[in-house]
């Protein structure tokens, strides 16, 4: 293998390269300047974000256990973003006295699992799939449970890594069967001998559940409302966004790329999945009152809707679906980062907390107001254009059975996310939340969440450039 | 070698294995024996590797290379589930699940 090679894997070796940095600096830092780690790490994953947008040649490494193709530097680009703005997020808890001692760990950890993410996305057989998810998932857990002392983050961690390691263990047993069926483990030689054979077709329906685990779709996201809930909230903007997205396209990949001869055996269990997940998720979202939870169920919801893409099958689902995860990130965490600043500033996550914010906080509520509408996909905002896109890719397959019931959904789901609206532009409060200053690196996150929000609905190149370089089944 | 004993045999013993962790996992209330029982899957599934590499495709090793990370990365996956546990423990003196109960639907 020619050593030039490894360019194939850039951002990978970049990642892998911050977190040793990270960990010297940790070695090397007094204790009463470990705030600078904070800069450190921000400024360097901001430029590792920007060094992946050069393009990267095509091509396989390791004897085709790691394949690169523009998409997929693509979707690591995506998965770069979210981290990026969550790190900024992140700033001002990482502050906290409390935290002081681990703030270098908080950043490896989360390097970490994005390097499993970028390995999965980028897997050519199921063992370095494998790992990839793994090593997405064990760190996590760690970070769910950091704030140790408090009871809730501690259960989270706990029903994290229990629930996560049992469904990666319904994941493997399907795919041990694909194994013995197949009699390798790699893509390409796989997708030949993949027929409706039924031991292949219950390793299928065990893969499938294993990864509708991580993507927490119904009725395989009981842990995810309390993970939410329980994890700081930086972590849940992380676990909602970059996990959930990083999952989603390995599913779709792995999908389009193995199964494609089955097609009629997946698109029903996906048709029956996204109909549970988009009303369940919506409907448990109605009754929540505290903002974490709330999002959970709404991030639920989103993921049904992701479901529509893939179903789909061509290159037209696989652009639809990344483009909406494009919008979803700068969408969700606009959400989270309201939500995170005012719970930092006050402690207080209600929504009836929120009454008349607009009053004591505009900007604030103003960035919650666009966020809640791109969530709810009204039209001047991108969330109109993802969930459109997405309706668009089903239908043109001819699920029109299923678009109506994901537009139903997707009317409901307005009712909650205007109760936000609602409670921070009219409802009165006694004691509302005072007036505070955001901190600059929060303000520079929203910043680019709003920007993110407005610019991708309109700049058509980017849905163009997603276009171009997206595959599909054949 | 394990001579004369069916593939069949085999499978249905790591099938046993498989259920019984699933089972385990649902029906236990200690943690630590919820974490056996994921053990328990997992060697099931290495079972199965292993089984369909030695009768089915001899000449290659890839089903006995998975089986081997799979024990590897549960390993990892066990050490931190116990550091969550003992966490766990200090905070609440038990680690029945029933008592970690704050978040609810």
């Amino acid at each position: 293998m020619e050593s030039n090679s490894f360019f194939l894997m850039r951002n990978e070796l970049i990642l892998v390269g911050i977190a040793m940095i990270l960990l010297v600096a940790e070695i090397f830092t007094k204790p009463e300047k470990k705030n600078g780690i904070i800069t450190l790490a921000a400024v360097l994953f901001g430029l590792a974000t920007v060094a992946n947008f050069f393009p990267v040649p095509e091509g396989t490494l390791f004897g085709g256990s790691f394949i690169t193709n523009p998409m997929t530097v693509f979707m690591k680009s995506v998965l770069n973003i979210g981290v990026f703005i969550v790190f900024l997020q992140s700033v001002t808890w990482l502050r906290k006295e409390e935290n002081h001692g681990k703030i270098s760990e908080y950043f490896i950890l989360v390097i970490s699992t994005l390097i499993g993410m970028n390995f999965m996305i980028s897997s050519g057989d199921f063992l370095m799939m494998y790992i990839g998810l793994e090593l997405a998932t064990i760190p996590i857990a760690a970070l769910a449970a950091f704030e140790k002392f408090h009871e809730k983050s501690a259960e989270a961690g706990i029903k994290l890594i229990l629930t996560s390691a049992l469904s990666s263990g319904i994941l493997l047993y399907g795919l041990s069967f694909i194994y013995g069926t197949t009699g390798s483990i790699y893509f390409v030689d796989i997708v030949d001998k993949i027929s409706s054979n039924p031991l292949q077709t219950f390793g299928l329906v065990f893969f499938v559940a294993g990864m509708a685990f991580k993507i927490s779709l119904v009725p395989f996201h009981l842990w995810t409302a309390d993970v939410y809930e329980g994890a700081p909230i930086n972590i849940t903007a992380y676990l909602s966004v970059v996990s959930k997205g990083a999952a989603a396209f390995t599913f779709m990949i792995i999908l389009f790329r193995v199964f494609s001869a089955v097609t009629e055996i997946w698109q029903p269990l996906l048709y029956t999945l996204a109909v549970a997940t988009m009303t369940v998720g919506n409907l448990f979202a109605i009754r929540q009152n505290n903002m974490k939870r709330f999002l959970a169920f709404s991030s639920i919801a989103q993921a049904g809707f992701i479901l529509l893409g893939i179903m789909q099958g061509g290159e037209l689902g696989m652009t639809t679906v990344v483009y909406f995860m494009l919008i979803y990130v700068f969408t969700n965490l606009a959400a989270f980062g309201v939500v995170s600043a005012i719970s930092e500033a006050t402690g207080k996550e209600n929504i009836t907390d929120y009454n008349s914010l607009y009053k004591t906080n505009p900007k604030l509520s103003l960035i919650m107001l666009l966020a809640m509408f791109s969530l709810a996909g009204i039209p001047p905002v991108a969330g109109f254009f993802g969930k459109f896109f997405l309706f668009t890719a089903a239908g043109a397959k001819g699920y029109y059975i299923l678009v109506l019931i994901a537009v139903l959904n997707a009317t409901v789901s307005l009712y909650y996310y205007l109760r936000v609206v609602k409670a921070m532009l009219i409802d009165k409060s006694d004691e509302p939340i005072g007036t505070f200053k955001t901190p600059w690196a929060m303000r520079a996150s929203l910043l680019i969440c709003v920007a993110g929000i407005f610019v991708i609905g309109f700049a058509s190149a980017i849905y163009e450039y997603i276009s171009s370089i997206s595959f599909g089944i054949n | 070698m394990i001579e004369g004993i069916p593939m069949t045999h085999v499978l249905i013993v790591s099938a046993f294995m498989f259920f019984a962790g699933i089972c385990g996992f649902i029906i236990r209330r200690n943690m630590i024996t919820i974490l056996m029982s994921i053990e328990l899957i997992l060697n099931a599934v290495n079972i199965n590797l292993v089984v369909f590499n030695k009768y089915l495709y001899p000449d290659q090793l890839q089903g006995q290379f998975f089986a081997l990370f799979v024990v590897g990365i549960a390993a990892a996956e066990a050490s931190v589930a116990i550091a969550l546990i003992i966490n766990i423990y200090r905070r609440l003196n038990s680690i029945n699940v029933e008592q970690v109960n704050e978040m609810k639907y």
